[in-house]
Formats: C-alpha cells, sequence, structure tokens
C-alpha cells in the first residue's frame, strides 16, 4: 500500500488514445506582446505602442463577449515557466502532443491581426504571424504544421502572402475567419480563394472573427453562452454564401475546412438551400448544381465542439449525410472546450471509419499520406 | 474500505486542498472552514483533473431576475468544461442523472485513535499528540 504525495497539481492526465491522430485545431499563443517584433518592421512596433490596432469591431481590444475562463482556456493548461496557454512548445508537447499520440497537429494562430482596419498593417502581422509559426512551432516539431495568416478584407495582400507561402511544407491551409466585413463569398475575397486554387491549398473557416457584425443575424446578445452557439449561425451564413456566390463554380479545386462550427446543421442548412434553388435558381444561374452538392464536394468538418445529441443514433445519422470522409478530428487544445480524444466518438464505429476520423481524412485533405 | 491517514491536519488547514494517488487513484482532499472532503481527480464527463478546478458556489434562479448564490465553496467547478458538481454528494449540477463525481468519507482523527489502527499512514510518521486527517477508499 503506497500513499504518494505531490506537493501542487499536476497537469491534468488524459485518458490515451492507442492509435494515432490527427488534431485540426491547435492555437499557439505568444509568451509576450512583443514575441512578434523580431518578424516586424520597425515601424510597425512604434506604431503598435503609439496608435495599437484598430478593429472593425466596437471594441479596442479583446473579444466582445468574456469567456468562462482565462483566455478561454482550459485552467490546467498554463504552461509552468510562465506565459498564456498555448505559448511554451515544450508544455504542449508534454501534456497534448506526446500522451495523445498526435501525429499531425494543424495550428490555427488567433488575434493575429485579422479584422483590423489598417490594412498595411494587417498583412505585416500575417506576414510575421507566419514567420512565427515556422520559428517557433513548425520547425520545431515536424508534427506541427502551419496555417497562412491574411490579411482578410484585402484580398490582393492576401493573395500575395499565399503565393509567397506555397509550396512550403510548413503549411497546409491557408485560415479565414467566419465573421468578416462582409458574407465570405462576397467578390473583395475572390482573390483569396483563386490564390488558394493555385496552391493546392484547403481555406480554413474558423469560428470568430471581427468584421464589427454582431454575432447574430437578429443583434447583439446578453450572454456568453449565445456567442457559444452563435458561431453555427456565422458560418452557416458565411457558407451560404460562399456557395451561392458560386465561389465553388470559379474554383472546382478547391476545399474548404468549416472549424470550430458544428456539423449538425449541415444537413437542415442544405435542405433549406436546395429546397430555394429549385424555386430561385433564375437568379443565381451561376449556381449550376444544387447546392447541397458543392457543399458535399467541396467541405470538411472539424468535430469539436463535438455534436452530443442523448442518442447517439442521431449523431450517426448527420454524419451518414456529412460522410465519414469528411469529418476532421480536432481538440481546440489548450481552449477550454476542448474535446478529449478517447472521450469523442460513442462505440459502434467501423475501423475504418474510425481511423478516417481520427487521422486519415485529415492527412488525405492536407496531402500528408 | 481502507482508511488512509494522509496528512497532520495542520498541513491541511482551511481552504487549500492536498492532492495524493492512492491505489493508483487520483485522489484531492479538501479542507472549507474546518470540513473536509475527499473526491476523485477525475471529471465523469471527460476525464480532467477535476479537483484543480475552483470552488464556487451555487447560482440558481427561482424566477428569471431572482438570483441566489448559495453554498459558497462547496462546489468544485471542472477546469476544462466547467461541469459543476457538489463537494458534499458528488452530484452533477449539469446532467445529474448520468453523471456523478466520486467522492470519499473524509475527517480528522485523534493520533490517540490513529496509533490504534486499523489506518494505513506508511509515509506518514503519527504521534499520539496530533489530529490526522484520515479519508476512506
Amino acid at each position: 500500500m503506497n500513499v504518494q504525495f505531490r506537493s501542487g497539481a499536476e497537469p491534468a492526465s488524459s485518458v490515451g488514445v492507442k492509435t494515432a491522430i490527427a488534431d485540426c485545431d491547435i492555437h499557439p499563443a505568444r509568451a509576450t506582446a512583443t514575441e512578434l517584433y523580431p518578424y516586424l518592421a520597425k515601424r510597425w512596433h512604434a506604431h503598435l505602442e503609439t496608435y495599437g490596432k484598430h478593429p472593425y469591431q466596437g471594441m479596442m481590444e479583446g473579444p466582445p463577449y468574456p469567456k468562462a475562463q482565462p483566455n478561454a482556456s482550459r485552467r490546467d493548461a498554463w504552461p509552468p515557466d510562465g506565459g498564456p496557454q498555448g505559448s511554451s512548445l515544450s508544455f504542449m508537447q508534454q501534456q497534448h502532443l506526446d500522451p495523445n499520440n498526435v501525429a499531425l497537429g494543424v495550428l490555427c494562430p488567433l488575434n493575429t491581426g485579422q479584422g483590423i482596419r489598417n490594412q498595411d498593417l494587417s498583412a505585416a502581422l500575417a506576414t510575421a504571424i507566419n514567420d512565427w509559426q515556422i520559428d517557433k512551432w513548425t520547425s520545431q516539431d515536424p508534427r506541427l504544421k502551419g496555417s497562412i495568416v491574411v490579411a482578410n478584407e484585402d484580398g490582393p495582400a492576401a493573395a500575395a502572402e499565399i503565393r509567397k507561402r506555397a509550396g512550403d511544407k510548413n503549411f497546409v491551409q491557408v485560415l479565414l475567419l467566419s465573421r468578416n466585413v462582409e458574407p465570405l463569398g462576397q467578390r473583395r475575397y475572390w482573390p483569396i480563394y483563386e490564390a488558394a486554387e493555385e496552391a493546392g491549398l484547403p481555406i480554413g473557416v474558423h469560428a470568430f472573427g471581427f468584421g464589427g457584425n454582431p454575432i447574430t443575424a437578429s443583434g447583439w446578445p446578453s450572454f456568453y453562452i449565445e456567442e457559444m452557439v452563435g458561431h453555427s449561425q456565422c458560418q452557416q451564413t458565411a457558407l451560404a454564401s460562399i456557395v451561392l456566390e458560386g465561389v465553388f463554380e470559379r474554383h472546382p479545386k478547391l476545399k474548404m475546412v468549416m472549424i470550430e462550427a458544428g456539423f449538425g446543421w449541415a444537413p437542415s442548412l442544405s435542405w433549406r438551400l436546395d429546397k430555394s434553388w429549385q424555386r430561385l435558381k433564375s437568379e443565381v444561374p451561376h449556381v449550376k448544381r444544387p447546392p447541397s452538392e458543392y457543399i458535399r464536394d467541396h467541405i470538411f468538418w472539424t468535430t469539436q465542439p463535438m455534436e452530443d445529441p442523448e442518442r447517439r443514433d442521431h449523431l450517426f445519422d448527420v454524419i451518414d449525410w456529412v460522410g465519414w470522409d469528411k469529418l476532421l478530428f480536432a481538440t481546440d487544445y489548450p481552449h477550454w472546450d476542448y474535446d478529449e480524444p478517447s472521450r469523442v466518438l460513442p462505440a459502434g464505429v467501423s475501423d475504418a471509419n474510425r481511423e478516417a476520423f481520427y487521422l486519415g481524412n485529415a492527412r488525405k485533405l492536407y496531402g500528408l499520406s | 474500505m481502507v482508511r488512509h491517514v494522509i496528512a497532520p491536519v495542520d498541513e491541511l488547514p482551511p481552504g487549500t486542498r492536498k492532492f495524493l494517488t492512492i491505489d493508483a487513484r487520483p485522489i484531492a482532499v479538501f479542507n472549507i472552514k474546518g470540513e473536509f472532503f475527499g473526491l476523485l481527480n477525475r471529471c465523469p464527463h471527460q476525464g480532467a483533473a477535476l479537483c484543480e478546478g475552483p470552488l464556487i458556489g451555487l447560482a440558481q434562479s427561482s424566477d428569471p431576475g431572482e438570483i441566489e448564490y448559495t453554498r459558497l465553496g462547496e462546489i468544485i467547478r471542472c477546469p476544462w468544461h466547467g461541469w459543476e458538481f457538489d463537494i458534499r454528494t458528488g452530484q452533477s449540477y449539469c446532467d445529474p442523472k448520468r453523471f456523478r463525481a466520486k467522492t470519499y468519507p473524509a475527517n480528522v482523527e485523534p493520533g490517540s485513535s490513529v496509533v490504534k489502527g486499523p489506518y494505513v499512514a506508511e509515509t506518514i510518521a503519527v504521534s499520539v499528540e496530533s489530529d490526522y486527517v484520515v479519508v476512506d477508499l
């Protein structure tokens, strides 16, 4: 009989899954406010300290809604050496990548300079974040791959950044957020799609954004919980815009990943789009096929936060519609609504589907098989 | 059920908690205003280290606009997803039918009683002059 003491709390011990997984939504953070300075021209250091970042949204600093946990992160994810959650590679390896056997981790940096009004600064920050991803993360751990951050409201600058990074194996996708100045299918964003298709890179559309629009289509709600569920609304309007503006007609090889916005709504949105399209086809003649077909052919979905209906057969019904070949497992580490890999998928899934869900689909989409 | 002596009372003053592993089980013992509570340090939802979360109160509402905040410091909130559990009973306030945190009785025994046993306390030198926190599992 041994009674072992430890002086303080250790990080949570995950119930590790035995097989390797892909985590298609990891959020790396800067340890300090000036960590990006080596990648930014001196003029931007002075600019940031004098004027700051001026976003489209009404608030100068921080997100429009408070988060449930510090930095919206797991309370056990503070690196022991200091800095915010997600800012230490060694602690990320120790707490997440190693015990969960993450073979492929896709980085999605947030708070990067997307959605700020000064377009030159937005582009400079995007370039800096991309260089920082290589230096601090992808060159230090081959399991990690970056997302090309772009000045999302400046199509030509964004396209130039994508072309500059094309062929660079440190990156596996282009990163956009769901809430921009306009719905994502509109023409100001087309240069981004053209450059991504040309580079053979999928576009990841992550929930959140700083375009200045409310999280809901009916105005600003009162609670953080409304922002949390509002992400699926934003993602639906962004996706409907992308399909109805004809983005996939113009770019038949382009793939997109809906990140952290759920997938349970995919069938109902598609049914409604198809029904209206049958009646209103003459308004959008450039949409040549039923909208659901574009969605099935072009869209992938990250799983976190996983749909969790009372009856698991309802989950499987939705996945049957979406396709077992279209889901990409994600944890959202180090954020508080993290999904524990071993607890996400109910029993009764075939080995082939399980492997596709956890790793195979991601490797295929990101060209890493 | 085996009784484990886990610490002299002085080492666990009110407002503190102690983490330990007994029989490969991660346990935490809390001193809340002089009362002791033992809890399995694993959230029944997704397996996080539950006992690393903050101790909060219970916010309840009988009607919109009416909020009662009671049980201050007796509700443990999971460090991952914020699920709330009653530290006295392990009851979940999110999904009480499906989930319950595992609790273990913890209390204080005088050294005179502890030296007689039956207790398990290899790592602690027990003396009759002190009181000890004892957890049953």
